[in-house]
């Protein structure tokens, strides 16, 4: 089985720490994966994806063509990396920044991530670890054990906590 | 030690003659750096040379050292290499005016910045001689080059002031007629730890002297004897009586900065410690 | 023991540095390939290196060329502009035969193009950079695994011929990231030799040589007081501007690579023992072109992929057997043809030779060069 992602947003949401993530939980989960990038000059600010590829099979491309499951974080993305979508992909926006996915008329799960975040952990910066939550849920992609493990061994000292609990909001925000 | 006696012992056997045209100053030059060396007792095994491309740069072929002829512009990056890939070695640089100062000109103030341990003696004769009298960063405004028919528009640098204001750690200047002097302060620049710059001033009486009607190589040396003024005399001199001369003798020693290679010592003891 | 980690291409190459027993680098800061100077910078001093950042790309080839004559094994690492810079230096190590690798993380160029897109613009440059008749050697790497191995590899080729070794990567291979192997601790990893002198210095010439043409490099402190220079020189390191040492020297230059292709030139086939057509590829290229293969196949199309891992010296050996074993050819490069035109050299009209060419910022996708393989399949 071969699953292809792309978190998109703005410079500065977290979106290419997710998608490292993500692809070292494949790993513990004893697959491969692939994570590449693309980003403008802005060190914030501006356009944003990272792109992961988990499959039990050598992976030789490794961009996402037509992507299984697509995280989008700001408007500016949602009319920028969408335009490849397929009828089965599954689309994730945030709510709080995200309007509408032109020209996709397939599934798309409106959740309040960023306003999560804020809400419940104080924090927007937390907004990414939530939409991980969400998306691990959403496409049992990875296992919840490896989810955890790769999330708590990347983030801060002292912040293990509160971003196990931004997965666990993600979690909960699929019903 | 006779200068034939040290030429016996510190120049290549073989390699001379050298390509310099009578009258040309980077012999003496290169005299008082090896001069400097037996003063200081330096192991030959223990001394780096490095040049760039120049008529001076090749007389890192002549002496009997590790040597390196390199690219123009470029002895003090490599210099930077050797002196950080076996810091017990003297490295000394070996270059002219236009090489350090115009297409060096980048280099030799970072090394300055720094305050890494290297010599550089510039062997400043005001021209480009290799390539047969092109003004550079040190010819006199209002004089005449190959490439300045109607004079140099361009004020030239002050090296000292140069390499002062951007770090350098040990600064100072003597020319090919005070000879005596100039083995000193090279000497003195070789045991400083720290960035050091010698600023020898040399004659080119065939590029730059007969452009500009010097006369011989011998009125160019007393005209160096007339214009250098030893440190002591100059201080005492007034603004007026200063007008077109220029001071010699060690212009700025301090000992209070970090050596580069000693700081980063300190950066290995930092990482390898932290783990 | 061993762990598995996700790095990225430019991250492969540092452990590999480190593995390889780099201890100095010199460099500048460049998009796409920074993130080699900073992970050095955190890693060499652990192992007792040192880390120079300097104050252009110029001074940090030169200072590695001055680490090098002190016996170390050394890095840089630049990209597009950065290697235009470097090329004179790169020159210098040919003639003064230094060891030396450069990695070059190509970008979209000319002039400072697309820092952040991917590109294989500088094969030609990555030849024919410097001034003058000289042999080098390039590696090109298509995975994360690669750059590792590959980086090792540069450095043993680059000691063993005295040469320069260009890691000529690219934006797709070096930002990637991918599972890679790597061993716990580094210390059985072999490590390259640089060949010494075997007589005592006063009797040592510093480029006399035996028959491998390669001559022993000692380091300055060691005793052995020699002379480097750029220009033209004769065994005994000295300027020498004759038409016999002029000619000797550039000849020995040639040999010590050309009679060594076998040694130095790398090139994977992929589901090739069958294959009527075959695409060629390298480098973030051929990661599209492996996928494409496997599509083709799919369909029953008899396609198979031929990497060069080693780009320079040319493979010229492998080409010409292709010529004779398929009965057409695809060169699949990001840039507008570079490669093809040795592989039409070297073919020479034997089979047709077809050109992909993608130089919009992007890596071409399976389907993209599927399509140009077939319409090529069609027109043989």
């Amino acid at each position: 089985m071969k699953h292809e992602l792309r978190l998109s947003g703005t410079g500065g949401q977290g979106l290419i720490t997710a998608g490292i993530i993500l692809a070292e939980a494949a790993l513990l989960d004893g697959k491969l994966a692939i994570q590449s990038q693309s980003y403008g000059p802005e060190a914030r600010g501006g356009s944003s994806k990272a792109e992961v590829i988990i499959s039990d099979e050598t992976i030789h491309f490794g961009k996402v063509t037509c992507p299984d499951t697509l995280l989008v974080m700001s408007q500016e993305a949602a009319n920028k990396y969408t335009n490849d979508l397929g009828p089965n992909s599954i689309v994730i926006t945030d709510s709080l920044f995200v309007q509408n996915v032109p020209g996709f008329t397939g599934k798309i799960y409106a959740l309040p991530i960023t306003h999560s975040a804020k809400e419940e952990l104080g924090k927007s910066l937390f907004a990414n670890i939530i939409a991980l939550g969400a998306i691990v849920k959403l496409t049992g992609v990875v296992s919840d054990a490896s989810i955890i493990e790769a999330v708590l061994a990347k983030v801060p000292k002292g912040t293990e906590e509160a971003n196990k609990k931004a997965l666990e909001i993600g979690m909960s925000l699929i019903k | 030690m006779t200068m034939e006696k040290l030429v016996e012992k510190y120049f290549r056997p073989g390699r001379l003659p050298h390509i310099w045209c009578p009258g040309c100053g980077n012999g003496i030059v290169t005299g008082a750096i090896v001069k400097a060396i037996d003063k200081l007792e330096l192991a030959k095994d223990d001394v780096a040379v490095i040049s760039g491309i120049g008529c001076s740069s090749r007389a890192s072929g002549y002496l009997d050292f590790n040597t390196a002829n390199t690219l123009h512009g470029r002895a003090i990056p490599i210099a930077s290499g050797v002196k950080m890939g076996d810091p017990r070695l003297n490295v000394i640089v070996v270059t002219g005016d236009g090489d350090s100062t115009a297409i060096g000109g980048n280099h030799i103030i970072h090394a300055a910045r720094r305050n890494i341990d290297l010599t550089v003696v510039i062997f400043n004769n005001n021209i480009y001689g290799m390539t047969g009298g092109q003004y550079s960063p040190l010819t006199p405004i209002h004089s005449k080059a190959t490439t300045a028919p109607y004079t140099t528009i361009e004020p030239a640098f002050n090296i000292p002031e140069l390499v002062k204001a951007a770090g350098a750690t040990f600064v100072a200047r003597a020319t090919t007629f005070h000879a005596q002097i100039l083995a000193d302060v090279i000497a003195q620049g070789i045991a400083h730890k720290g960035f050091s710059v010698i600023e020898a001033v040399s004659a080119c009486p065939i590029s730059f002297g007969r452009q500009n009607k010097m006369g011989g190589p011998a009125d160019m040396m007393k005209w160096q004897r007339d214009h250098g003024v030893p440190l002591a005399a100059w201080d005492k001199m007034t603004d007026e009586q200063k007008e077109g001369k220029f001071p010699i003798g060690v212009l700025h020693h301090d000992t209070s900065k970090q050596e580069y290679t000693d700081a980063y010592d300190g950066i290995i003891k930092t990482a390898q410690g932290g783990k | 023991m061993s762990k598995i980690l996700l790095l990225q291409g430019n991250q492969a190459v540092v452990e590999g540095a480190i593995a390889a027993g780099v201890k100095f680098f010199g460099g500048y800061p460049i998009t796409p390939s920074t993130e080699i100077a900073e992970q050095l910078a955190e890693r060499l001093p652990e192992v007792g290196g040192k880390f120079m950042q300097m104050e252009d790309e110029i001074a940090g080839i030169g200072a590695i060329v001055g680490a090098a004559l002190t016996g170390k094994k050394v890095m840089t690492a630049t990209s597009g502009p950065g290697f235009s810079l470097k090329q004179e230096f790169i020159g210098m190590a040919c003639s003064s035969e230094i060891p030396m690798v450069i990695v070059d993380v190509q970008r979209v160029g000319p002039s400072t193009g697309q820092p952040t897109s991917p590109s294989q613009g500088e094969i030609m440059q990555a030849r024919w950079g410097t001034h003058g008749d000289h042999w080098l050697i390039a590696l090109t790497p298509a995975s994360v695994p690669e750059c590792f191995d590959l980086t090792l590899r540069a450095y043993a080729l680059s000691e063993k011929y005295r040469v320069p070794v260009i890691l000529l990567m690219d934006e797709v291979i070096g930002h990637m990231r991918e599972k890679i192997e790597l061993p716990d601790t580094y210390a059985d990893i072999p490590q390259a030799e640089r060949k010494q002198p075997t007589v005592p210095p006063e009797k040592f010439l510093p480029y006399s040589v035996d028959e491998s043409l390669v001559p022993a490099m000692p380091a300055f402190g060691s005793g052995y007081r020699w002379h480097v220079t750029g220009l033209v020189h004769d065994e005994t390191g000295f300027p020498k501007g004759t038409p016999e040492a002029t000619l000797a020297a550039q000849n020995r230059l040639r040999a010590k690579i050309e009679n060594n292709v076998d040694d130095i030139v790398q090139v994977e086939n992929y589901k090739m023992e069958d294959a009527e057509f075959a695409v060629i590829a390298f480098g973030g290229a051929a990661r599209t072109a492996y996928e494409s293969v496997d599509m083709a196949r799919k369909e029953g199309l008899k396609v198979g992929l031929v990497r060069p891992i080693t780009i320079w010296p040319f493979a010229e050996k492998q080409v010409k057997e292709l010529a004779e074993k398929v009965n057409g050819i695809l060169v699949h490069e990001l840039n507008c043809g570079q490669y093809v035109l040795e592989v039409e050299r070297v073919v020479a009209g034997k089979v047709p030779v077809h050109l992909y060419g993608k130089y919009d910022n992007e890596a071409a996708t399976p389907q993209e060069l599927l399509d140009e393989i077939k319409k090529a399949m069609a027109n043989k």
